[in-house]
């Protein structure tokens, strides 16, 4: 009964919470899993590289003033015949290197996907946790509104927000709006599963006795909702919310393939798999091949780490 | 100051269990009732305990839960200390009758929040009624209040499931009695419970009656739990009671013939050996209810009267074949 003093020295609490936290379930079925460390090693580093691109890509390949279209189409691996640069993926059309490109994309589009997964699940808790806890007509709307959301493609969804958004921003200030544009059109194609999910657990929760104790004592809704019932349904927002944010990159690149998404100024990865694949017939095959795997191995890493974290906090997997 | 805490009259409750509208419309069928309680009337004195049991289905919890207002009655009245509890509470004066009730539930797993640490949970009721509490003090309460039902203030970092049943039990009389209370509902607190383990967190509620001035309103299927506990006793059955009396009354001279059943089946270890009457029967569906007194079909002293008359509770029993002096 000792060993639970509250205010234990910050250094000691740091280390035993290490301990704690390599000693947990959840670690051991992280490092049972060969497959998931070495998603999460892949995820990692494709985030690292994205985060810091500004510091340790090769190139600073929108910087007009340094590109020179002498070195466009340099195959991978090789130096440029007329200055010499070396380039480890090649570059494109406009002698932008590759990789540095990448770098950038993919800070684009894992922003546009973090933050658009994040307003999925800001709108699809909050009706979620609304719906599940009220009942009755709240949730019959609130329900019949995600169900016909979901029986339509998210990608649509996103196109035909993306295309009302087009209509009411000012033509001179769509390209900065763009990426926000993006986020939103993303965002609020995808909440509808986190409502459902929510909604759930909420239900289960409502029932439960310790919610009963907080209603007697006269405890606000808001506050039960959200000091009670919030934390009892995180857990299946977590496993959904990391699919969720695969699913999110995957779409942003299509928005962008399509050309609908970001402006080419500040391409993502799908742009730059849409620029590249002008040149796949002409040999030029680096310039959508290497951000077409890039953007593979992101939503798969990602993906395999939500699969992993669905069975890791299912209890009844284990 | 009046002698009676809690007062219920012709208390009822009815739950709608019809198909949905379109269903119903299509199959012709009527909307449909579940009559969960019906007139129930009883009064509770202060700083005793009183003891509601019957089988399941009779209504007990659906009685707690009015109480304590989680269900609205669907007709009669709640006097709480002279104030009725049942038209409206609001502002100010619900919160300081608020502070007066609070409720143990059955499985201490379910009324304590898994994700909160038991400091958390027992300070609840400190949170909401005395909110201008410093941390350092609600901190020392809390500790105060473990220490009082038999926990180490250290527990208070842990959480719910590093407890055992018992102990999980002893939390939730904590936060039931963090803000002083003087009334709780206690909803068989005890059935999710080992045996050896039930004594312990009785008689840890009868100190604290003891201590407190504490007034129950206790529920049971368990006869020998409300025997050891109760003042008064009122026994249910579909909804309705039966019988109320004082407890050793009902023990030693029980009048309706299902509190007599009831008792009968009661194993006794002086008895062993001796035959025993069975339970005859099951408490019918409460959605279709047998006309008249609802324990004819299982009453042995049942005549034409009982299969068409509803008894009324004269005198602390609802039996025709009392009333006539039958039995």
């Amino acid at each position: 009964m000792t060993d639970i003093t509250p205010r234990a020295a910050p250094g000691r609490t740091r280390a035993r919470l290490l301990r704690r936290a390599l000693a947990s379930d959840i670690f051991y079925s992280w490092r049972r899993s060969p497959v998931t460390v070495i998603a999460s090693v892949v995820a990692l580093a494709l985030i690292l590289m994205a985060v810091l691109a500004p510091w340790i890509a090769p190139y600073d390949p929108f910087n007009p003033a340094s590109l020179n279209l002498m070195e466009g189409f340099t195959p991978p691996a090789s130096e440029s015949a007329f200055t010499g640069n070396y380039f480890l993926m090649g570059t494109d059309n406009q002698g932008r290197d590759v990789l540095s490109t990448i770098m950038y994309g993919s800070r684009i589009s894992l922003f546009v996907g973090f933050s658009a997964t994040v307003l999925s699940i800001l709108i699809g808790v909050s009706l979620g946790l609304a719906a599940g806890y009220n009942g009755g007509a709240v949730d019959s709307t609130i329900m019949r509104v995600a169900d016909v959301q979901l029986s339509f493609p998210a990608i649509l969804i996103a196109l035909l927000i993306f295309g009302v958004a087009r209509g009411v921003i000012p033509p001179n200030r769509q390209e900065s709006m763009a990426v926000w544009v993006l986020i939103l059109a993303i965002g609020l194609a995808n909440w509808a599963q986190f409502a459902r999910t929510v909604r759930g657990a909420t239900m289960v929760e409502r029932q439960k006795d310790y919610v009963s104790a907080a209603k007697i004592m006269g405890v606000h809704p808001a506050l039960i909702l959200l000091r009670h019932i919030l934390p009892n349904v995180t857990g299946p927002v977590l496993v959904i919310g990391t699919i969720g944010l695969a699913l999110a990159i995957i779409e942003e690149a299509t928005l962008s393939y399509l050309g609908v998404g970001v402006p080419p100024t500040q391409p993502s990865l799908g742009t730059l798999i849409r620029i590249g694949q002008q040149f796949l017939f002409s040999g030029e095959w680096w310039i959508l091949f290497f951000p077409g795997v890039t953007l593979v191995l992101l939503a798969l890493s990602v993906n395999l780490l939500g699969d992993w974290l669905r069975d890791a906090l299912n209890p009844k997997l284990r | 100051m009046s002698d009676i805490l809690l007062e219920t009259r012709n208390l009822t409750r009815r739950f709608d269990v019809s198909a949905p509208w379109l269903n119903r419309k299509l199959e012709g069928k009527e909307k449909a009732y579940v009559k969960a309680v019906t007139d129930v009337s009883f009064s509770v004195r202060r700083g005793e305990t009183f003891a509601l049991v019957g089988e399941s289905g009779s209504g007990k919890s659906t009685i707690a839960r009015m109480i304590v207002g989680l269900l609205e009655p669907t007709a009669g009245d709640i006097t709480f200390d002279g104030r009725s509890l049942v038209e409206g509470l609001r502002g100010r004066e619900a919160r300081r009758l608020r502070r007066r009730f609070q409720m143990i539930f059955q499985d201490p797993l379910a009324s304590l929040n898994p994700r909160w640490r038991v400091t958390d949970i027992v300070a609840e009721p400190l949170r909401v009624f005395e909110r201008r509490q410093g941390d350092r003090a609600r901190r020392a309460r809390v500790g105060e209040l473990l220490t009082l039902v038999g926990l180490s203030p250290e527990d208070g970092a842990k959480f719910p499931h590093q407890f055992s049943g018992g102990q999980r039990q002893r939390i939730a009389i904590a936060r039931a009695l963090a803000a002083r209370p003087d009334f709780i509902v206690c909803d068989e607190p005890t059935s999710a419970l080992d045996v050896s383990v039930q004594a312990q967190i009785l008689n840890l509620m009868k100190d604290l009656q003891a201590e407190f001035g504490l007034t129950y309103v206790f529920i049971s299927h368990n006869l020998q739990v409300v025997r050891h506990m109760a003042n008064q006793i009122g026994v249910l059955y579909l909804g309705r009671l039966a019988e109320v009396n004082d407890a050793e009354a009902l023990f030693a001279n029980p009048r309706h013939p299902y509190t007599r059943m009831l008792l009968e089946a009661v194993p006794d270890i002086e008895m062993t050996g001796r035959p025993r009457k069975r339970v005859e029967g099951e408490i019918p569906s409460p959605i279709d209810p047998p006309p008249g007194c609802p324990f004819h079909p299982r009453c042995p002293l049942a005549n034409e009267r009982c299969r068409v008359e509803v008894p009324p509770l004269l005198d602390g029993v609802a039996c025709h074949a009392v009333h006539e002096g039958r039995a």
